[in-house]
């Protein structure tokens, strides 16, 4: 293994050892394990980093950082990891948001405390998220994917909202029969395929994943990414889920979960199923658009700020499924690019929400009001990130959703153009709602006077600082250099697209 | 084989795990006469003695293979490997029995006794390869657990527990030796290998009828549904300890005879494929819709048992007769390594469940799940392994009950039995939510009471390895496939 793949292997397998470490703590040194988890998700990212700098850019396509070990060799299953330009993305995004959850860990622990526990779940859940974009075996990537199920339960179950019982086990109910039928179609790619090996299985695209069988496989990868993305109408575990979690919990799901189920679109189902993608293709799209357009019409109608943003992801997530299914270059970069810049962008938002329910102890829009005046620096943090979220041109948020509406302007060869226009329409209407939604929220949050019974508000302090300063920065910075995650993408992009002859 | 070769001298070495459990089992039974009522649980201590004895020499036994006594009994890895499991659960059951029999003072040294006994037919069922061989080893496994289910002899539902598990349990006997006679009478063999030869070219209506009869038989010891009734009602009225028994040993037992016949008459296979299949969809669904109504955690435990027995028989029914002597391997070596490595990952799974319920039922005296409120605060270390347990049986990581069913779903996918896993995939999720059930009311209801549960010192023991084996078999299975991957070779090609 070269010291690029041991640096990957530490990057994904540190945290969990982590875990186990504080896990192990004594109970007097309950104070310690925030600050060890800062440490052990700084050493992770800058594994990460080392990665990433060490990454051959001039050829992203190629699977780089490559460790391939035998692991089970009666049933063929490798220890096979390896990252590409669509993978370095999202990996960096998961060991970031980790780093920063830990930091605001530090001044914010959600009731009942007991942080030795949360410290260890966030970092079995940050070797999950991550494991998940690097693995190359199908059968590791099913055991990664799980792997983040029974950490995030137990979060969003002990420190979350008053009706945390229910989404705690809604979320691993919905996410555990996902998974189920995106077991059982791995198995029936082996079957076919006679591989775990998704390299492998994308370089020769097996013979018998066509046909009704393939369409029946295609629809299991389906279902299990369309749960986890969440797509219409799968995505009721969603708003449950992200308003009940405590904070970290939210951001860790809007910023990386989430991305799984699309990277799971773009690295499995796409380059293994080509002839079943491009009869799903279609549907993909409308289910695309309809949620966009009902996340936005939810959104108008949302009274709880956390629960606002919740369904802004649907929304998100909706244009990540168009992008997706126009099955062009231009559409899966901007998935891609749309699922960084909401991990960003999203992430921050939750932050930004959790620390606003913490000031004024409610995040009814209704009661709350003058952010700006009270705590102006806050006030301008939120507009900062919702006008990004809106997708302002120069800021992350453009640029993905303008590019997947592009691609659904002229979608793949073999799919109808008149439909994907319809949907590129819709998709449009989406953003002006969006727009919509996000201003009024800002109105009712930022201006105006604040409310008469509010206690003095603090404003942005240094703990929180460190945690969304880099968000805020990465936000303009992916808005002005979309190349930065793009550059990466585009030919690792083509080469999962070379099927479908775009 | 011939039987000339068979006709040998016995083998003592191969007999050798056996006739240290009689030896304990014996000195046991004596030693209880003479030890005074305070120091009755030394007889645990020489039970687990000579069972740590006789697993000493299954291992001194690997990689041997042969057989003695006119070929009725067998070495081969198959019948090790699961000696060497029974061996180390029986440790676990002993060690999770230690507390509550010294606590309540009733009936130790007869309890180990039978416990000892109960063991020894498992390891003979393992070995064995004649029809009446089976027949006794079987018998010696259940016959004891009509006696240890009825230990609280002043309880009535002990009482009702135990005369149901007898009932049905002679019952089932009497059918499964009617079968038996059949085969006997059908083939003129006992042996099973000879007899699955001739199975072929017999009267195909009284094969069915007796292979029928053989299955149902050891169903019933499995605990698969429809023969399940005495199950719940005979694992919630017998003292804990014995309903751990019941789950792992007893349990496991059925399934290594079940095993051992249906690898014999692999041959008529097409005959019986279905009957099974039928058992594992019955077992499945029906074990983990009672579940969802269970508010003791004992009876949760026998119904989630019995849907945990179908996905063993799910990959049973996957077998197929040979279509030539090398092509067996390759198409039946997958549903029986998968089969094989269940009951491996389950037995340890359900001790380390069991371990924990009675730590916790040892010190709270209670077995009813709403009891279980916030045990978190009250014992970190019994709650969090409990949820793993549990959360391993569903079959989610990170403990090894991932990949017991990821090589269910394997098995079932290679041989195109589509709809069977459909159904185990349905009730994993079906299973899921009442194994959650539990974990919710640990970790995120308050608790009554901050009072910690620290359960006694041997059953902490048991949960901490029970979880610690499942976890290195989480990250590197291939230290049972290893073993198992031979295991397949030997059943089909010996039988």
């Amino acid at each position: 293994m070269t010291a690029e793949a041991w640096a990957l292997t530490l990057a994904v397998f540190g945290p969990v050892l982590g875990a186990g470490a504080v896990a192990g703590l004594p109970a007097v040194r309950e104070r310690a394990a925030v600050p060890a988890g800062i440490a052990i998700s700084t050493l992770a990212l800058a594994a990460g980093i080392f990665v990433a700098a060490a990454f051959d850019y001039g050829s992203p396509a190629t699977i780089q950082a490559e460790a391939d070990l035998a692991w089970i060799p009666a049933v063929d299953v490798r220890w096979h990891i390896g990252v590409d330009g669509v993978s370095l993305p999202l990996l960096l995004l998961s060991l970031l948001m980790s780093v920063l959850c830990f930091v605001y860990l530090a001044g914010h622990m959600p009731e009942p405390g007991r942080g030795r526990s949360l410290v260890a779940l966030l970092l079995l859940l940050e070797t999950g998220m991550s494991g998940t974009f690097v693995a190359l075996d199908l059968i590791l990537f099913f055991v990664l994917w799980e792997t983040v199920l029974v950490p995030m339960y137990f979060v969003i179950g002990i420190w979350g909202g008053p009706n945390r019982q229910h989404a705690a086990i809604k979320f691993f109910l919905y996410t555990f029969l996902g998974s189920v039928l995106m077991l059982l179609a791995f198995l029936a790619v082996r079957f076919a395929g006679g591989s775990f090996d998704i390299t492998a299985l994308s370089a020769h695209v097996p013979k018998g994943l066509g046909g009704a069988f393939g369409d029946l496989v295609f629809l299991g990868l389906f279902l299990g990414f369309a749960v986890k993305l969440p797509l219409w109408p799968l995505h009721s575990w969603l708003p449950d889920a992200h308003t009940e979690a405590p904070t970290v919990g939210s951001v860790l799901l809007a910023a990386v979960m989430l991305k799984m189920g699309g990277y799971g679109f773009i690295r499995i189902a796409l380059p293994l199923l080509p002839d079943a993608a491009r009869d799903f293709a279609p549907w993909m799209g409308v289910l695309g658009a309809v949620a966009i357009a009902y996340g936005a019409l939810c959104c108008l109608a949302q009274r709880d700020l956390k629960r606002l943003i919740a369904f802004s992801s649907v929304g998100h997530m909706g244009f990540v499924m168009l992008g997706i299914a126009t099955l062009t270059e231009i559409g899966v970069n901007g998935a891609v690019f749309a699922m960084v810049a909401h991990g960003l962008i999203t992430g921050m938002l939750f932050f930004l929400a959790g620390s606003l329910q913490e000031r004024y102890r409610t995040r009814e829009l209704g009661e709350l009001g003058g952010v700006l005046a009270q705590a102006p620096r806050f006030g301008s943090l939120l507009t900062y990130a919702a006008v990004a979220s809106l997708g302002l041109p120069g800021l992350a948020g453009f640029w993905g959703e303008m590019l997947a509406l592009l691609g659904a302007y002229q979608p793949a060869p073999g799919l109808p153009v008149q439909l994907f226009r319809v949907l590129m329409v819709t998709g449009g209407v989406g953003i002006i709602l969006t727009a919509g939604y996000f201003l009024w929220m800002l109105q009712r949050v930022t201006l105006g006077r604040p409310p008469r019974s509010s206690p003095p508000v603090a404003d942005v302090g240094v703990i929180e600082w460190t945690a969304w300063g880099p968000l805020a920065a990465l936000i303009l910075v992916a808005g002005i250099f979309p190349q930065l995650v793009l550059g990466p993408s585009g030919d690792a992009v083509s080469q999962i697209l070379a099927g479908f002859g775009s | 084989m011939t039987l000339a070769s068979a006709n040998a001298a016995i083998d003592w070495y191969f007999l050798s795990p056996e006739i240290v459990l009689t030896a304990a089992a014996c000195v046991v039974l004596v030693l209880d006469l003479f030890l005074d009522q305070r120091r009755k649980h030394v007889a645990a201590f020489t039970g687990a003695l000579g069972i740590a004895a006789a697993l000493g020499l299954v291992l001194s036994l690997a990689g041997s293979s042969g057989r003695t006594l006119a070929g009725a009994f067998e070495i081969d890895t198959f019948a090790l490997v699961f000696k060497g499991l029974l061996a180390l659960v029986g440790l676990g059951v002993v060690a999770v029995s230690v507390d509550h029999f010294r606590a309540s003072g009733y009936a130790q040294g007869e309890y180990y006794f039978l416990l000892l006994c109960a063991l020894l037919g498992g390891f003979l069922v393992a070995s064995a390869r004649d029809l009446v061989t089976l027949f006794v080893s079987l018998e010696l496994v259940t016959v004891p657990g009509f006696i240890m289910v009825a230990l609280r002899k002043r309880d009535a539902k002990s009482n009702e527990g135990a005369l149901k598990f007898f009932l049905f349990g002679v019952l089932s006997t009497a059918v499964m030796l009617y079968g038996m006679s059949l085969l006997y009478g059908v083939t003129g063999e006992t042996l099973l290998g000879p007899v699955g030869e001739v199975l072929p070219s017999a009267d195909r209506g009284l094969v069915v009828l007796a292979v029928f009869f053989v299955i149902v038989g050891l169903a019933f010891k499995a605990a698969a549904a429809p023969f399940h009734f005495w199950a719940p009602d005979a694992y919630e009225g017998a003292p804990a300890p014995v309903a751990a028994y019941l789950a792992t040993i007893s349990k496991l037992s059925g399934f290594i005879g079940l095993i051992v016949v249906l690898t014999a008459f692999v041959e008529v296979a097409d005959l019986w494929r279905p009957f099974i299949a039928l058992l594992a969809v019955a077992s499945m669904t029906i074990g983990n819709l009672l579940a969802l109504r269970q508010d003791n955690i004992i009876r949760l435990l026998a119904y989630s048992g019995i849907a945990q027995s179908g996905y063993v028989l799910l990959a049973l029914a996957l077998l197929q007769p040979p279509t030539d002597g090398g092509a067996s391997l390759l198409t039946n070596g997958s549903p029986l390594v998968a089969a094989a490595f269940y009951l491996v990952i389950f037995v340890v799974m359900e001790l380390g469940a069991f371990a924990a319920a009675i730590g916790f039922g040892r010190r709270y005296g209670s077995y009813f799940i709403a009891d279980y409120a916030g045990l978190w605060r009250r014992s970190p270390l019994l709650a969090v392994a409990l949820a793993a347990f549990l959360i391993s049986l569903a079959g989610a990581p990170p403990l090894a009950g991932t990949w017991a069913k990821l090589f269910i779903f394997l098995a079932a996918l290679d041989h195109g039995a589509y709809f069977l896993a459909g159904v185990m995939g349905v009730n994993t999720v079906i299973a899921a939510w009442y194994y959650l059930a539990i974990v919710r009311r640990m970790f995120f209801e308050e608790p009554e009471t901050d009072v910690a549960v620290e359960p006694p010192r041997l059953i902490r023991a048991t949960v901490v390895a029970a979880g610690a084996v499942l976890l290195v078999l989480f990250v590197y299975p291939v230290l049972v496939t290893y073993l198992l991957a031979p295991t397949a070779g030997f059943v089909l090609v010996g039988g």
